[in-house]
């Protein structure tokens, strides 16, 4: 069991501003992200566009905003715990319990969400049959690519993961690759290595075809595709691969017992608050009247979260408001020689 | 300004006013009409906002698709060839009488 005074739940922007107010006001905190990197969107969808609107910074990718976001909380040493989904929170003597899916578990007075959209998964194929067979034969990460030598893998999709893996499988394995359509979103070097492997029959390419359906009698054994004018090919596989990027799910947060406004958290805009004491809601998750979608606003929201944090982290002090230019105290937690 | 309908999967039908400038997802949030997710908030990173337009004389006409826009569509529910993401139909006085079709689902 892990103690500390907060647990921020998303390493996107929000959550990592929000773990720098809370290091200049004193107070610890652990990270826990279910993408394997820290940056939440910034690293996830746009990590090389350009932002304009972050006060200050005329311009900088996602991913320099990013990179400049760590540097800040830097000084703090907070504990980062990624590739992990905080699935349950528990009320128990006036404290939260939180656990992970990995079986980490904090004890904390605070939770502070900072879950955008919510955990970034893997998008999975729309075809009911392929659940019996989810992480077993169905595949849309590889873990361990010994598991595929000499056998059949179908695998679907255009971009990057499912061109890279078709080309790297082909060695070993009798590969087919399905797409729905002609043109492919990878990079065009390994397109075109697609093509050559595809002329010269190393692996199977089929285009403007879709999954329909998975076939087995206890472990699979076939996959049947359909093009949209209703033909359908039925194509052996011992494991079949989905590489369709990744969606946003709100998951277990929807679970908590909060208040939800679709898939938004109300607050208030005094601290940042939900319904349950102790837990807040800031950045994309939140919303209130007025609420803009920006990482500005989620800085702002981020800042009076922690301070909300801080009555119920060391409910004998009071809070002092500082300046970061002034105060020693805080120059002592950022490490600053004066 | 342009009438916009659309239709759940269920076959439920709404209809919307949408003002120029609007985009056809913009349209549907405001107006508290489901089956549009929209998770990017019109960022063409998340492709729940996909819609189908079943109505072959509506696809031609619309604004061609621009770069990655069938890149996203490759990461959305059950897409097929007349499918579009509504976030990038911008809406003026030509797409009065629009009809959009919802998929099953969004995530
Ligand atoms: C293409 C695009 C362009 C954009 N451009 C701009 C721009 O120019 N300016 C601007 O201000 N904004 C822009 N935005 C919006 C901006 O990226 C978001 O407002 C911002 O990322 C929200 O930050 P966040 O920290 O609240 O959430 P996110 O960045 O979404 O991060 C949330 C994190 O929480 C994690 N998470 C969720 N639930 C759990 C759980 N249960 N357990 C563990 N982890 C969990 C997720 O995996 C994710 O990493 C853009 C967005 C997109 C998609
Ligand atoms: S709203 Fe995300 S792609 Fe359209």
């Amino acid at each position: 069991m892990i103690k500390t005074d907060v647990v921020i739940i998303g390493a996107g922007p929000t959550g990592l501003f929000c773990a720098h107010q809370l290091g200049i006001i004193g107070l610890k905190c652990e990270i826990v992200d279910n993408l394997d990197k820290i940056g939440g969107q910034c690293i996830e969808l746009y990590p090389d566009k350009p932002i304009y609107d972050i006060p200050a910074v005329p311009e900088c990718t996602g991913e320099e905003l990013t990179n400049n976001l760590i540097e800040q909380i830097r000084p703090f040493n907070f504990n980062f715990h990624l590739s992990d989904r905080v699935q349950e929170l528990k009320n128990e003597n006036d404290k939260w319990i939180v656990k992970t899916l990995n079986g980490k578990e904090f004890e904390t007075p605070n939770v502070v969400i900072a879950g955008g959209v919510g955990s970034f998964e893997p998008r999975k194929f729309p075809t009911k049959s392929t659940e019996k067979y989810d992480g077993k034969s169905v595949l849309y990460s590889i873990k361990d690519k010994t598991i595929f030598k000499d056998k059949s893998v179908v695998i679907f999709g255009g971009g990057d993961s499912a061109l890279d893996w078709a080309i790297e499988l082909s060695n070993s394995s009798k590969v087919t690759l399905v797409h729905r359509r002609d043109e492919f979103r990878g990079a065009p070097a390994s397109v075109q290595k697609i093509k050559e492997l595809s002329d010269n029959k190393t692996i199977d390419l089929i285009t403007k075809y879709s999954i329909k359906d998975v076939k087995g009698n206890g472990s699979l054994e076939s996959v049947e595709i359909k093009s949209e004018s209703g033909e359908s090919k039925v194509i052996k596989a011992d494991y079949v691969l989905g590489f369709f990027g990744l969606i946003m799910q709100l998951g277990p947060i929807a679970e908590w017992g909060l208040n939800l406004d679709k898939k938004t958290i109300p607050v208030n805009t005094e601290n940042f608050e939900t319904n349950k004491k102790g837990i807040f809601a800031i950045g994309d998750i939140c919303t209130y009247p007025g609420k803009l979608k920006l990482i500005l606003s989620g800085f702002h929201e981020g800042a009076l979260a922690a301070r909300g944090c801080f009555k119920y982290a060391r409910p004998d002090e009071k809070y002092r408001f500082e300046f970061t230019t002034a105060s020693s105290t805080i120059k002592d937690r950022l490490g600053v020689k004066e | 300004m342009a009438k916009i309908k659309y239709i759940e999967f269920n076959g439920t039908e709404h209809e919307a006013e949408v003002a120029n400038g609007l985009s056809v997802m913009e349209g549907a949030i405001q107006n508290d009409i489901p089956g549009i997710d929209a998770d990017c908030g019109g960022g063409m990173s998340c492709a729940t906002c996909h819609v189908y337009i079943n109505d072959n004389e509506w696809l031609k006409k619309l604004p061609e698709k621009e770069m990655g826009e069938d890149d996203m569509l490759d990461q959305a529910y059950e897409p097929k060839s007349n499918s579009r993401l509504s976030c990038q139909l911008i809406v003026s006085d030509d797409l009065n009488g629009l009809t959009v079709h919802m998929p099953e689902k969004q995530v």
